[in-house]
């Protein structure tokens, strides 16, 4: 009996590594800490009622920014691990297998468990503010949304710990990633993770759609909406067309591991190069979906610190729109080098080569709105001053990329991943934290401290470039991507070394930035509604914002109506007149969505491990949370006009 | 055309119209199923671009003509286009305001909706016995996955209807069941065009 255990326990948990043993323990300890802080606070019911089974799309899209930062510390340590691994030549800190789980749990967490979930982080803090809305169109499948991520991400992260991690790269090729050369369950772990999360996500694109088109504020017209608005629907757009594609290629890559079939093996007719077109069909929009918010996020930022509205608006929404339509024909410049042939080739080089056309306008629209600015360089407009020479660079190496025969001697080099870093770096995660130290007050009443902002700002900026730009050159020296060490003739030791000691100076900026939260939690400087002078809707109310969001809407019919209202009120013109108070129609909180997505999880764990007896108890329990939802008919409630009245008072007299 | 109608009523019917502003959740939420639709379309474009590309890797197994026998094909599909036009009747009733009309409509969709699984899965396991299977090459793989996927998303529906005309017996005709109902028809006609992309590329380009 013993024995049998053992043998289990062996196979099923990730064993032989002291990184992976001290992984196991601080995991248990701070579970541990964790349930004994909550039991001793007796804070359950406070967490499950107020957070657990929100549909507040506030509360929705703080859980976002703070599981997506737990990720961003993941992933960064993956990656400060590789750049430990390669600071010298024939280094044996990480074991070759070790290091292939590392780079791509690294790629998958960034992108679809950091970047995503910070996205959907500030459609959902952002969003419904801008417009007027009272939430989303879909509050509780706002929630479902998120924790289909949730669980698809523990799902993922789990992996390290339990079975073994995927190591075939963060999108997975065959044959590399079918059963006849990764026969662990890491794979499995890959695809269950994402396709839950990524049904979240898909989720999500339908609900801000419809919020953005349906609910917005008396007389806001389309050209009169905010641009961060615009750059919300545009990505949202694109997650419609894209993701069901990502669900299918997961889902056939699945059914080739599980039931043998022959969508992309090797034999039997299957067809390899497929996955890689279809994986391409979603992971190019991919790029793009997470990069358009941010551009949004620029020009809100741009505009509110230069105290000037937007350069070129609508070529701004033109430039916005037009890049969600053409992020769909670009995807073969990800493997030139597969031999299509000149003619598909060329088309898909001129296709990348016009979408910087659209790319260079937004950053001629945010230069000329600083143009006689009357600019303050506070924390956000710092990350903007920052993102602009880093993305224009990053731009600038993609169009020498997007040259397909100069790309036979880029493709898959370290010039290829300084380039996809400079404009994820510097474009997504510059544009995030840049939205996020920008709406930071409205989310929870306190500005955070500009010192150590500007600290955290100056160690990621120039961390940034000390780690990429040594990789370009390695790149053009020959270097290739996921090598996990090389040795001392190759001439690359004193470039690699400048780039880990880059990596862990951005390292250092994060903590910074954990620092600067702390320390800004601490000594609570109180921020009124409207801290850094801004133009639109959100910051007309008070902050945080009440639950109902706003007590009642005025008529917005012009770009910037808050700018314009309090300049009215500085002429002593008459300001905009609120309809009367009446009742609040408001959905009620819900279990079921946190229950749903857990047996989701069940589902993807026993499929994982081929355990059937936890997958279809998981399969009937996501059926019975649907059929409980749908026969369920109380699920909205009123606020009285007493208790708005009271909560607007209290909020106001707080300011 | 029922549709256009049942649009136009859910709009009329917005419950609670005093407290609702300008937004009417019925409405709203038909409008959410039509670009949930869109993303399904997505899905099965994608699944019928990946049975294009690998209809001809038979790998030595059996082909499209040998295997596909067209008179329980044909019967398929018949019965499926007449539950289409049953569940448009169901919506007729609806609007029509008569409950056991609608009751009656939609079981009558659900019955012809099992009898298209029934016919497809004997058709399935007929073809296993016959040694065609999903591992038996990239053809039936992606055979077996398209039409399936099909096949489950009725069986979906099946589901769903059933626990539709329950609430209908508990609720009777109200804002929030006609929107469901009218939901539940629209994605029974989308699954109807569907399948008639699956009879034309699959069925009948396969035994031409």
């Amino acid at each position: 009996m013993w024995e049998k255990i053992q043998q289990f326990a062996s196979g099923f948990f990730v064993t032989g590594d002291p990184l992976i043993y001290g992984a196991d323990v601080s995991i248990v300890l701070t579970m541990i800490a964790v349930v004994s802080a909550l039991t001793y606070f007796k804070k359950w019911t406070w967490l499950w009622k107020e957070w657990l089974t929100t549909v507040d799309h506030k509360r929705i899209g703080i859980m976002y920014v703070i599981a997506s930062l737990l990720m961003l510390f993941r992933g960064g340590v993956d990656a400060l691990l590789m750049r430990t691994q390669l600071a010298v030549p024939n280094n044996d800190f990480l074991s070759p297998s070790h290091y292939n789980a590392i780079f791509t749990t690294h790629g998958v967490i960034m992108i679809l468990f950091m970047a995503m979930p910070l996205m959907f982080g500030l459609f959902n803090l952002v969003v419904p503010l801008q417009i007027g809305a009272r939430d989303v169109a879909y509050p509780f499948l706002n929630s479902l949304s998120f924790w289909l991520f949730f669980w698809g991400a523990m799902l993922f992260n789990m992996s390290f710990v339990i079975g073994g991690s995927p190591d075939a790269g963060w999108l997975s090729y065959p044959p590399l990633s079918e059963v006849s050369h990764s026969p662990g369950v890491g794979q499995d772990f890959y695809i269950w993770g994402i396709q839950i999360s990524g049904i979240g996500s898909l989720m999500t694109g339908i609900n801000f759609v419809v919020t953005i088109l349906k609910m917005r504020a008396p007389g806001m017209k389309m050209m009169k909406m905010p641009i961060f608005t615009w750059s919300v629907l545009s990505s949202s757009l694109t997650i419609l067309l894209a993701f069901p594609i990502l669900t299918v290629t997961l889902a056939l890559l699945f059914i080739d591991r599980y039931l043998g079939a022959h969508f992309f093996t090797l034999t039997a007719g299957g067809n390899p190069m497929m996955y890689i077109n279809l994986i391409w069909m979603w992971g190019h929009p991919e790029v793009y979906i997470v990069v358009l918010p941010a551009f949004g996020v620029f020009s809100e930022v741009v505009a509110t610190f230069s105290r000037k509205r937007l350069f070129g608006y609508a070529s701004t929404v033109f430039a916005l729109m037009s890049i969600s339509v053409f992020s769909f024909f670009t995807w073969a410049h990800h493997f030139f080098t597969m031999g299509s042939g000149a003619d598909v080739n060329i088309f898909f080089a001129i296709s990348t080569m016009l979408i910087a056309i659209p790319t260079g306008v937004k950053v001629f629209n945010w230069l000329f709105t600083m143009y006689r600015g009357r600019i303050s360089f506070q924390g956000p407009m710092l990350w903007m001053m920052g993102f602009i020479p880093c993305f224009v660079v990053g731009g600038m190496t993609g169009l020498l990329l997007s040259v397909a025969p100069a790309d036979f001697q880029f493709h898959n080099s370290y010039f290829l991943i300084a380039h996809f870093h400079q404009v994820l770096i510097g474009g997504v995660a510059f544009g995030y934290f840049s939205g996020l130290y920008y709406w930071w007050p409205k989310v929870f009443g306190f500005k955070l401290n500009e010192k150590i902002g500007k600290w955290a700002f100056w160690l990621w900026n120039i961390g940034f470039y000390v780690c990429f730009m040594p990789q370009y050159a390695l790149g053009l020296m020959g270097m290739t991507r996921r090598v996990n060490t090389y040795s001392w003739d190759t001439g690359w030791w004193g470039l690699n070394l400048v780039s880990t000691i880059g990596g862990f100076l951005m390292g250092i900026g994060f903590l910074f930035q954990v620092w600067q939260i702390l320390h800004s939690v601490k000594f609570m400087e109180r921020a009124s509604g409207d801290p850094w002078g801004g133009r639109t809707l959100e910051w007309s109310i008070p902050s945080p914002a009440p639950v109902y969001n706003f007590a009642s809407l005025p008529t917005v019919d012009e770009k910037d109506p808050w700018w314009e209202e309090k300049e009215r009120r500085e002429r002593g013109e008459p300001a905009w007149t609120l309809p009367p108070l009446e009742p609040i129609h408001m959905p009620k909180n819900s279990g079921i969505p946190i229950i749903m997505a857990f047996c989701f999880f069940l589902t993807g764990f026993g499929f994982v491990f081929h355990w059937l007896w936890i997958a279809i108890p998981g399969l009937v329990g996501v059926a019975g949370c649907m059929l409980a939802h749908s026969f369920n008919y109380n699920t909205d409630y009123y606020i009285p006009v007493d208790e708005i009245k009271r909560t607007e008072a209290a909020a106001r007299g707080a300011v | 055309m029922a549709h256009g109608n049942a649009h136009a009523q859910s709009n009329s019917h917005s419950h609670a119209p005093s407290h609702e502003g300008h937004v009417d959740l019925e409405s709203l939420r038909l409008m959410g199923f039509w670009i949930f639709l869109i993303t399904d379309c997505i899905l099965f474009g994608s699944l019928f671009a990946t049975y294009i590309v690998l209809h001809g890797n038979t790998a030595g197994g059996p082909t499209a003509s040998e295997l596909f026998h067209m008179p329980g094909v044909i019967a398929e599909t018949f019965i499926l286009l007449t539950s289409s036009f049953t569940s448009g009747l169901a919506v007729l009733s609806m609007n029509q305001g008569n409950r056991k009309g609608l009751i009656g409509w939609l079981v009558v969709t659900a019955l012809l909706g099992a009898s298209f699984i029934t016919l497809e899965v004997t058709e399935f396991v007929k073809m296993v016995h016959e040694g065609a299977t999903i591992g038996t090459s990239g053809f039936l793989s992606g055979f077996f996955t398209l039409v399936g996927t099909h096949g489950l998303h009725v069986s979906l529906g099946l589901v769903w209807m059933t626990a539709l005309m329950i609430q209908l017996g508990r609720h009777g005709i109200t804002p929030v069941t006609r929107r469901k109902v009218n939901i539940i028809s629209l994605y029974w006609h989308f699954l109807d065009v569907v399948w008639i992309f699956v009879f034309t590329i699959v069925y009948m380009l396969g035994v031409m």
